[in-house]
């Protein structure tokens, strides 16, 4: 087993001078820090994926998640709404519901069979009235002052959203109109589930979270695809970010790609592979949209992102798991109307991401790398984001910048009060 | 069937499985002892490879973690893991029980094979890495048998950091 990373902290926190651009690593290593983050991120005024709408259909309908570290529960009530819950008895706060999915009428706690509707709300207590006179609840118990805690919800392309804030705004809003025009093209007809794993990463979730967002590393480290000109950074593409910064897109159109002479004269690890495919139908794919954007990877604050590169439609989002672990999920998508070829093409482009991906499995071992190689860093040592410029601010026909890094911390300052 | 014909279709029978068996061992020893490259070869031309989940395989879920359809998907995997992939040095051991076979035709086996691996790190961390069972259709029309189908059922959806070699 690997030792854990985490350090004691160290007296109060304060973000170092060089505003986005320096990020100290103790962000990843202190607890305080990290509980600080439960409070005011997770249970803060941010959107959490929750999971699918086509995960509960129908009434009864349950799925199991987490929300930071908070367990949740998403249910169709009877009258079709969608409810999540924290997945936590208002008695001695076992777990609700234990398995993963499944459909009940009811949510009882297994341990003293406390009831509650789809809702939440406290329907049943056993031996309420105690058993032959004897025992039970006092004569001024009230149920409706007890019930699953409740998050606000709201279902947004295909998605089931939810925050414990009564500030976050509409998801629309929240992501803003860049980011909204872009999912409603992804993600605004019915969805068809093709897949789905998970990954253990050893570090901690932000650095994920930069991992996401980060253009700058994306043809560097994964060289797979660059050698197969599928998303090289000279192709025509950019970053487009919403305008508080915290949400981005990073885009490629594969039709305008030259040959670069950067990449030449720089002897990148990449320019090595082989261009040539043994099986070039791995990468055989149909244009989807008349916009010309062939890639996209969207980041959403804070631990959401959708991909549709090529045709592999994926949502990922990632969960702490303590301070030095991160599970991430894949969520891989088709349409409904898919026809078989459609299916077929998905399914083999989706070799090339997730745990096993061609392109980019090197994201299950980078952010370890870091979180390794930070190790023992004085309090004040920091990373150095000034790729494409100081600020926050949307990048055309360059993806060799991190100004969506740059904009995830801005909004984490925001919200954690680091802005000094 | 006469008796001798019998005789002759069991002992066939018994001979096949001592190849199948040594076939399976070959297999995930080349993976073990870092020769991949001889991976596809133990699959027929337009051989299917996959590893996915237990959960995914119940649901029919047409993506899993690893997806190859036909032997040159396969051949990509090994160039890219080679030149192309970043990950630290690992090793596999893999442990594999006795196939259960079914005679499926003339020239067809089916099999349920139970196995886990375990993975060995540069720094000496050693793991679990994955348990399961492969579910094989096999060709046994030519010299050795191959695999027409191998499905990777992995009990866990939740794969390790990363899976870059086969299992
Ligand atoms: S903890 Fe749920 S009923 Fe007691
Ligand atoms: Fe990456």
């Amino acid at each position: 087993m690997t030792e854990t990373a985490a350090t004691p902290s160290n007296g109060s926190f304060r973000w170092p001078e060089g505003g986005v651009t320096r990020v100290p690593y103790r962000l990843y290593t202190d607890p305080d820090i990290y509980a600080q983050e439960q409070e005011k991120i997770f249970r803060g005024p941010i959107w959490s994926l929750l999971c699918l709408e086509i995960d509960i259909p129908n009434p009864g309908d349950f799925k199991t998640t987490f929300v930071g570290e908070i367990p949740v529960v998403v249910t169709r009530g009877e009258n079709g709404d969608v409810n999540a819950m924290v997945n936590r008895c208002a008695h001695k706060g076992a777990l609700v519901c234990l398995k993963e999915r499944g459909n009940r009428e009811n949510l009882t706690c297994v341990y003293h069979s406390w009831s509650y509707t789809l809702d939440g709300r406290l329907n049943g207590v056993a031996f309420r009235n105690g058993i032959k006179g004897k025992g039970g609840m006092p004569k001024d118990f009230d149920p409706k002052k007890h019930r699953m805690e409740p998050l606000r919800v709201e279902v947004y392309c295909g998605m089931v959203l939810g925050t414990f804030s009564a500030e976050t705004r509409p998801a629309a809003a929240y992501f803003g109109t860049v980011m909204d025009h872009h999912l409603q093209r992804n993600l605004s007809r019915p969805l068809k589930l093709l897949g789905s794993h998970s990954q253990m990463m050893k570090h901690n979730w932000k650095l994920y979270a930069e991992n996401v967002r980060d253009s700058y590393h994306a043809t560097l480290l994964h060289t797979f695809y660059t050698t197969f000109k599928v998303n090289r950074l000279d192709m025509d593409g950019g970053i487009a970010l919403s305008d508080d910064g915290r949400h981005s897109i990073s885009y490629a159109k594969r039709a305008t790609l030259q040959e670069s002479e950067e990449y030449a004269a720089a002897n990148v690890h990449s320019a090595q592979y082989d261009s040539q495919l043994a099986a070039p139908e791995m990468l055989e794919t149909w244009p989807e949209f008349e916009d010309g954007i062939t890639h996209s990877i969207q980041a959403l604050f804070p631990t959401l992102a959708v991909q549709l590169t090529l045709n592999s439609l994926a949502v990922r989002y990632f969960v702490p798991r303590g301070i030095d672990r991160t599970e991430l999920f894949w969520l891989y998508l088709g349409y409904e109307d898919d026809d078989e070829e459609k299916t077929r093409m998905r399914t083999n482009q989706a070799n090339l991401t997730g745990a096993g991906g061609l392109v980019s499995l090197e994201d299950g071992c980078i952010n370890e790398f870091v979180e390794r190689g930070t190790r023992g860093s004085s309090d004040d040592a920091a990373e150095f984001l000034e790729m494409g410029g100081l600020d926050v601010a949307p990048s055309e026909g360059s993806r060799a910048t991190e100004t969506a890094i740059r904009g995830f911390w801005k909004g984490y300052r925001e919200i954690m009060g680091f802005e000094t | 069937m006469s008796a001798e014909l019998s005789a002759v279709v069991e002992r066939d029978e018994a001979v096949l499985r001592i190849l199948i068996e040594d076939m399976f061992s070959d297999y995930v020893h080349s993976i073990d002892d870092d020769r991949v490259e001889a991976w596809p070869e133990y699959f027929i031309d337009n051989g299917f490879y996959q590893v996915i989940s237990q959960e995914g395989y119940e649901a029919g879920h047409a993506i899993g973690v690893m997806h190859c359809d036909g032997k040159g998907m396969m051949q990509d995997r090994v160039k890219a893991m080679r030149q192309a992939n970043i990950f630290e040095p690992h090793r596999y051991t893999h442990v594999i029980e006795r196939p259960r076979l079914h005679r499926t035709s003339s020239d067809t086996f089916s099999a349920r094979t139970n196995f886990i691996v375990t993975r060995t790190m540069q720094n000496g961390d050693m793991e679990t890495f994955a348990s399961g069972k492969y579910l094989d259709s096999l060709d046994v029309s030519g010299k050795t048998p191959k695999f027409r189908r191998r499905i990777v059922v992995l009990d866990s959806r939740r794969i390790d950091i990363l899976l870059v070699f086969p299992l």
